[in-house]
Parts: structure tokens; sequence; C-alpha cells
């Protein structure tokens, strides 16, 4: 897993309190990790701070996934 | 009218987390007050307060017994100690509705004087810092009054009435007073009610150092900063925490075979319509609020066995109190005992009438009366009265009236009686 993915997991490990071998690729914030709105807006912002990239809100709103959001992050700081 | 009672008591104070555990070291004339060691106060002229003990351990208040680490952050300490004395109290009450009707028959009037201030200050930095896509989704839900009733609700399950109360140092008694009137009214069958704060931080410290409200002599000694009626008292010291009582209809009550600690006897309020900060100079106001108590009470001055001062140890306030204590109650207020446990716990503002309360509450139930702490030399006017000095004293008590006066002049009293 790449330094990205291992960084994501942990911030949503964190940040939602579940079980890191809930956080797979593929989890989706709000379906398998019980997260609210309020939630995933956080984890976007944390997101933000440990990147230091801005994520804009309509490329926060296509962020659903553990994936989504290791995909958004690696392509902004390639 | 529907009677009312008192089935459950929940408190975090500065002595403890616990009701129980509070009274005990109260009783034991322990103080809670001590040196500020969370924040920076060498600016700040008022650099005591009653805090509360945190820790893992009888009495000491761990905030993960009551919300998970995920939802801390959801809330301000407030609210966190607001659910802590609610669970206790529905705890202590072994009141746990789960059907529809029941849930629907139960609801939740918690208020606060301030609420949070702490994370207010914390996000106007981030915004006066240009840091404002950094502000919290939780911030608003975080730090808005009501919440925690809603808070409380929703771990509970409480789907009756859900208010707050903002009457500054009257939040706490209007709450339990307005959520028995609910209960008299129909509205619902139990209440969970109370007050919750949590102001101590920079910016309340400096705002109510700035009002010239704090005491400011005593921060080397902070116990004995907090004397009600006491010559050497020089303004209130700032505490936090939460009170919270389960009332309930009396016949819903004794049918569930619940213990019943005692009866919300009566409600009184006034208004000063005087002075922003300070109590109208002839003790009007508090004097209305008794009698009006009383009387919704049907007892008679003479039938007061105790008196829970609002007592802040401000030069000003303790000594207008006094006066119209004795106005109301003539020859009587010899004979009764009056204390100030904010001597002990310091000024919990929004939390403060709750938690006095729980104290007259406890007063009746145990047959104890709480101590006015270092009341080593009370003023010319105290003669006469029993302001219950230093040590706790043992007497029946069968009715007992708890005060609570707020800024803007509001003020409010309760009366409990034995059942």
């Amino acid at each position: 897993m790449s330094d990205v993915a291992d960084r994501v997991k942990k911030i949503v490990v964190e940040h939602l309190g579940v079980e890191e071998d809930k956080v797979t690729e593929n989890a989706s914030f709000i379906d398998d990790l019980g997260a609210d709105s309020l939630d995933t807006v956080e984890l976007v912002m944390a997101f933000e701070e440990e990147f230091g990239c801005e994520i804009p809100d309509d490329a926060a709103e296509k962020i659903l996934t553990v994936k989504d959001a290791i995909d958004f992050i690696e392509k902004a700081n390639s | 009218m529907r009677r009312v009672v008192v089935t459950g008591i929940g408190a975090v104070t500065p002595l403890a987390s616990g009701a129980q555990n509070t009274w005990q070291k109260l009783l034991a004339g322990q103080s809670g007050i001590k040196n500020i060691d969370t924040f920076d106060v060498s600016d700040i002229p008022a650099k005591i307060a009653g805090l509360v003990p945190r820790g893992v351990g009888d009495g000491l208040f761990n905030a993960e017994d009551h919300v998970s680490v995920k939802d801390m952050k959801k809330m301000d300490d407030f609210i966190v100690y607001g659910i802590a004395a609610a669970d206790q109290a529905l705890a202590d009450s072994g009141w746990k509705p789960e059907t529809d009707e029941d849930q629907e028959n139960t609801g939740v009037l918690i208020g606060s004087g301030i609420g949070g201030l702490p994370k207010i200050s914390e996000a106007t930095e981030l915004v006066n810092n240009g840091k404002t896509r950094r502000v919290s989704p939780f911030f608003i839900p975080s730090c808005l009054i009501n919440l925690v009733s809603g808070q409380v609700s929703i771990k509970h399950g409480l789907k009756g009435p859900n208010h707050a109360v903002v009457t500054a140092c009257s939040t706490g008694a209007h709450a339990i007073g307005d959520a028995s009137r609910m209960i008299m009214l129909g509205d619902a069958d139990v209440m969970v009610a109370g007050g919750a704060e949590a102001a101590v931080c920079r910016l309340g410290m400096a705002g109510f150092a700035a009002a010239r409200a704090l005491s400011t002599g005593y921060n080397d000694t902070p116990t004995e900063a907090s004397r009600p009626w006491d010559e050497g008292r020089d303004g209130f010291v700032m505490g936090e925490g939460a009170g919270c009582v389960v009332l309930e209809e009396y016949e819903h009550a004794k049918a569930r075979g619940a213990r019943i600690y005692a009866e919300v006897g009566g409600y009184g309020m006034s208004g000063d319509a005087y002075h922003i900060t300070a109590p109208a100079a002839d003790g009007n106001g508090g004097f209305r609020s008794m009698r009006n108590a009383l009387r919704n009470a049907g007892v008679n001055p003479e039938d007061v066995d105790y008196v829970n001062a609002h007592g802040t140890s401000t030069p000003l306030g303790d000594e207008i109190e006094l006066g119209a204590v004795k106005r109301l109650f003539g020859d009587h207020s010899s004979k009764l005992s009056m204390s100030s446990t904010k001597s002990a716990t310091g000024h919990l503002l929004g939390a403060a009438g709750a938690i006095e309360a729980v104290f007259s509450i406890l007063a009746i139930y145990e047959g104890v009366v709480a101590p006015t702490l270092n009341l080593q030399n009370p003023s010319e006017a105290c003669k006469g009265m029993d302001l219950v000095p230093l040590e706790a004293k043992q007497r029946k008590v069968n009715v007992a009236l708890s005060n609570s006066f707020g800024f803007g002049g509001t003020n409010a009293s309760l009366v409990f009686k034995s059942v």
C-alpha cells in the first residue's frame, strides 16, 4: 500500500473511530463506516491538513470512498 | 394540578463526579477550588476556579465513560458535563423508556448560562487568522446551548419536549421549575432537567474579571476564596460542571416503585428591572421570587427549614439576599438554616441552580444541611442567623428553598418538600 493510502487510512480510523480492518479501499464513508454528512466534511478538512492541498467543494462531494480520497490526493500531489 | 417528584439526581462538580460523591465531600467540608493550570492566567487578575477533577477512578470525571472519543469533538465541555449528569440522574432513577409511548412522554430541559465559550474562542482565532476553511463542521452544534438537551435526547431516545433555558446564573433553577410545570400541565410524565456550564477559559475569566465580579485576593489560598457573608469576601469564584434531576409525575413514579427523594413543591420567578449585573439594592427581586415560590408551594414562611442561598461571595449580593430573607421570614429567619454551597464549589453559573437543587433535595432526603465554608468573620447583618458556618449540620428538613439570581435581574426560587 502506498504512503498516501496509509496516511488516509490512519485519518479515517482516527476521525470516524472505526476499526482499522474495516477501512478497506472500497469502504464507503457513509454506508460502511458510519459517517454522516458532517463527518465527511471534517474528513476532507483533515485530508487537506495532512497533505497540504486544497480540496474544492465540488471535488469533495465526489469523495465517497477511501479509494476516492487516495486517488484524489495522489493526483493532486503528482 | 399533577404533582411532581424527584426520582433521580446527577452532578458533575468541582468536588467530584457523581451526586453522592459530591455530597459526601461537601458535607466533609472539602473545597473544589484550585489554581488554574490548564491555560495561561498570567494576564488575568483572577487565577483560581472550581475545576472538575478529571481522571479514572471513583469520584473522578472520565469523559469517555459518557461520550465516545469520536463524538467528543462534536461538543464543547459543557455538553459533555451535561450528558454525564443526565446519564447519572437517569441511571439513579431507574427510568429507561423503551416503548414509543414512554419515550414520547419523557422530555429534556437542560440549560446553560453561556454555552460553548471555549470553542467560540478557538474558532474565532482561526477565522481571524485567515483559516476559515479550518472551522469544523461541528463548531456550531458544539457550542449551541440547547444541544445539551439535544444530545441527551439522542443518547437516551427521549422524544418528549426538548427545550433549553438561558437565564445566566438562574438557568439551572429555571430549567427545573419550567420542566416541573411541563409535567404538571401534562406535556410529559418525566423530564430530565438541569443546567451545565464550562466557561472557565481565558475568554470567560477575562470577561468576568473585567466586570469586577471575581475574587482576586485569594490566588495563593484558593480554597479560602469563596467565603459568602464573610467580612473578607471579595467576589465570586468561577466554577464548572453540571447538575440534573429526573422529575416525574407522582403517580407515574409510585406505579413503578421508584425511589422518591422529594417533591417539587413550588416555583417562583421575578425580574429586578434594575441593572444588568447588580442586584436591586433593596433585594426586592429576590424577595418576590422567594415569596412567589412559597405561595406556589402553598407553604408558610415558618414551614421552611433550610435555604440554599444564591450566596456567591460578592460584597454586594450576599448582604442583599440576606436582607430579603430576613424581610420575608421575619422572626423565623433565626430558626431556619441557610448556607451557600458555592463556598465549596465556586459559582457554576448556569449549572449552579441545578447542583444546588440537588443539595437541597439531599438535605431533605438525608436530614443534613451542607456548610458555608470560610465563614469565619460573619458580617454584622448575619447576627442571629444560622448560616451553617464551616461544618455540616444534622437537622430534619421538611421544606427547602433554593435561590438563584442572574445577570439581567432574573430570579428563580424552587421549593422542595419531603414526601
